[in-house]
């Protein structure tokens, strides 16, 4: 069997198509969102910190795996993992997380990355001049909802989220170096030229002009103001980690998977670095400098929390900001519209090319399909898989998707590997092979933070997200747990998410009410939910017999040469 | 704005800035490598 003949372009082509793994829509909606909820400017202490001692230590991992492993021609994610403990066969079971996650985000990541293209199409026609806010707000509902249609065009956000996953499909069936690196080449600068102009635009908002009632610097303000005592809360820390885990893409095993076309003494670590640091630039200067301004200059600090808390930052971004770029006026407000949507659309392609990197070298190098072939059985997956999201948006299938594949399989992956890096391969190794090539001189306090304090902190991250308290009160779930009193879960715990807690809570109150039209549609809710579950085990059960048996073919390709 | 909320806007900005052009820049100029492959 011929190996196909995949690489890499350039250096610079490389760097920003890692950035652009991990530049995605959580930069822009994500991390403003989660420093305001979580303490303003103190939020971003333990967001550097994690960021030093778990991203970059991730970053540093992941890279490292990739190229050392790649040059015997491993090129998906089990497989990867596996040459680094070869003796012991369940690391490759262990790492079909790394590409099932890829494929179930990718599922409903492709639907947001729609509706961006969508918003792009409807700036560009001027859909929402002269709309109000509760129209523009009412738009994003009736787009989400499959019977109805903006356009006229009837399932317009089906149309829209099959065509976002054929391009996709498209440009990785050019290969990587023929399309996820041309494609991070000219998304990327576009990416940050829009971010640039829509951060002028949010940081110099005047009140009194264009509409505005209070100036940028309020939401600045809002946004960096520091409450030191929100330090000491353990669910600020641990939101600071899974905003790393989301920004940086690391736990997902793309990261892995494009690195191991890197070549033998090739730099990782200042490519790594590169790549990581230029996230953060995107994340802290421009994520935070274009959404929650721009907001606040026009809803003011009460009316954002509002908001925030109706729908996070896809709330704010899709159902408010089209609003307030029209009372710019005129040409600026359809330049703002596509560069903010064109933006999120740029941020999101190169992020969901990269999930597809895990699968296609399965297909390729394990079982000898063409590239175009593995790409468009990539395509046809997600679509499959994210169908679901689309037609029962509104039932918690979404959501699901986001919780188990994009959140809970991250932090045990990310576990998994770093145990595996710096406790199975071996630190000394490891550190070996970092160095090796190295452009750049890492400080050695990096090798003791690879072996205890990365692993020490992702292990911290799971277990508090297994056993989050009821409202979140630490203190007072620990005293409890003293007197006797047992611990209470909280219902955004793993635990209480297994439970279905919350759901059920909400089925017992409304029962209780005798409002059988609520129980109808709670219950309905609760199948559609377990629905989605078993479907994303079915699919990870099918990723596991696959690479179950590319390891039987490898075996019998070793029996056949001896 | 506050004083407080200047001086870590400032601090995080500028410094996440700094390393940011430091990296770029050592890339940028690194030496090619003979085949142009990374």
């Amino acid at each position: 069997m011929t190996k196909p003949n995949e690489g890499w372009g350039s250096r610079i082509g490389l760097i920003l198509a890692m950035a652009g793994n991990a530049v995605g829509l959580g930069n822009f909606l994500r991390f403003p969102i989660q420093a305001v909820e979580n303490g303003g400017g103190a939020f971003i202490i333990p967001y550097l910190v994690c960021f030093l001692l778990m991203g970059v230590p991730l970053l540093l991992i992941e890279w490292t795996t990739g190229r050392f492993s790649g040059q015997f021609g491993d090129h998906t994610t089990p497989f990867l993992m596996q040459r680094l403990d070869p003796k012991r066969a369940f690391w490759k079971y262990l790492g079909v997380f790394g590409i099932f996650a890829n494929v179930a985000v990718a599922a409903y990541y492709c639907y947001v990355e729609s509706w961006t293209m969508a918003y792009v199409y409807h700036s560009a026609i001027g859909t929402f001049a002269n709309m109000s806010q509760a129209e523009v707000a009412g738009f994003f509902t009736a787009y989400t909802d499959t019977h109805q249609t903006t356009t006229g065009i009837p399932y317009e956000n089906i149309v829209f989220f099959v065509l976002c996953v054929l391009l996709n499909t498209w440009i990785l069936s050019k290969g990587l170096a023929g399309g996820v690196e041309i494609t991070a080449k000219i998304g990327m600068p576009l990416l940050i030229i829009f971010g640039v102009f829509l951060a002028i635009q949010g940081v110099t908002l005047t009140a009194g002009e264009k509409g505005a009632q209070f100036d940028g610097l309020v939401g600045l303000n809002f946004l960096w103001t520091p409450q030191f005592d929100s330090l000491t809360n353990p669910s600020v820390w641990l939101a600071a980690a899974g905003q790393i885990f989301f920004t940086l893409s690391v736990g997902m095993g793309t990261v892995i998977c494009f690195a191991s076309y890197i070549k033998r003494r090739r730099d990782v670590a200042l490519n790594a670095m590169t790549a990581g640091w230029l996230n953060e630039f995107v994340e802290i200067v421009l994520g935070a400098s274009i959404l929650i301004p721009i907001c606040v200059g026009y809803f003011g600090i009460d009316g954002v929390v509002e908001l925030v808390e109706s729908g996070g930052g896809f709330g704010l971004a899709f159902q408010a900001l089209p609003y307030l770029f029209q009372q710019w006026g005129g040409v600026l407000a359809v330049v703002a519209g596509i560069a903010f949507f064109g933006l999120l659309f740029f941020a999101g392609v190169t992020s969901s090319l990269a999930m597809g990197t895990p699968w296609m070298g399965l297909l390729q190098y394990e079982f000898g399909w063409r590239r175009e072939r593995a790409a468009w059985s990539f395509g046809a997956l997600v679509l499959l898989l994210g169908l679901p999201t689309v037609l029962f948006y509104d039932k918690g299938v979404f959501g699901e998707y986001d919780y188990w594949a994009g959140t809970v399989c991250l932090f045990f992956f990310a576990m998994v590997e770093s145990i595996l890096f710096a406790w199975v391969f071996g630190m000394d190794r490891g550190w070996q092979e970092i160095n090796d090539g190295a452009e750049i001189r890492l400080p050695t306090s990096y090798r003791f933070i690879l072996k205890y304090i990365t692993p020490a902190l992702l292990l911290f991250v799971f277990i508090g997200n297994l056993f989050i308290p009821h409202g979140a009160d630490w203190a007072g779930a620990f005293s409890q747990l003293l007197a006797g009193n047992g611990w209470q879960f909280d219902a955004s715990s793993l635990v209480g998410t297994v439970g279905n807690t919350a759901l059920k809570a909400q089925i017992e109150v409304a029962s209780a009410a005798g409002d059988s039209a609520a129980v109808t549609q709670l219950e309905e809710r609760l199948f559609y939910i377990n629905g989605a579950r078993l479907l994303l085990l079915a699919t990870f059960l099918f990723i596991t017999a696959l690479v179950y048996l590319a390891y039987r073919k490898r075996l019998a390709a070793l029996g056949e040469r001896t | 704005m506050s004083l407080s909320g200047w001086i870590m806007m400032l601090t995080s900005t500028v410094s996440v800035t700094a390393i940011t052009i430091y990296c770029v820049w050592r890339v940028l100029t690194a030496p090619e490598a003979p085949d142009d492959q990374s």
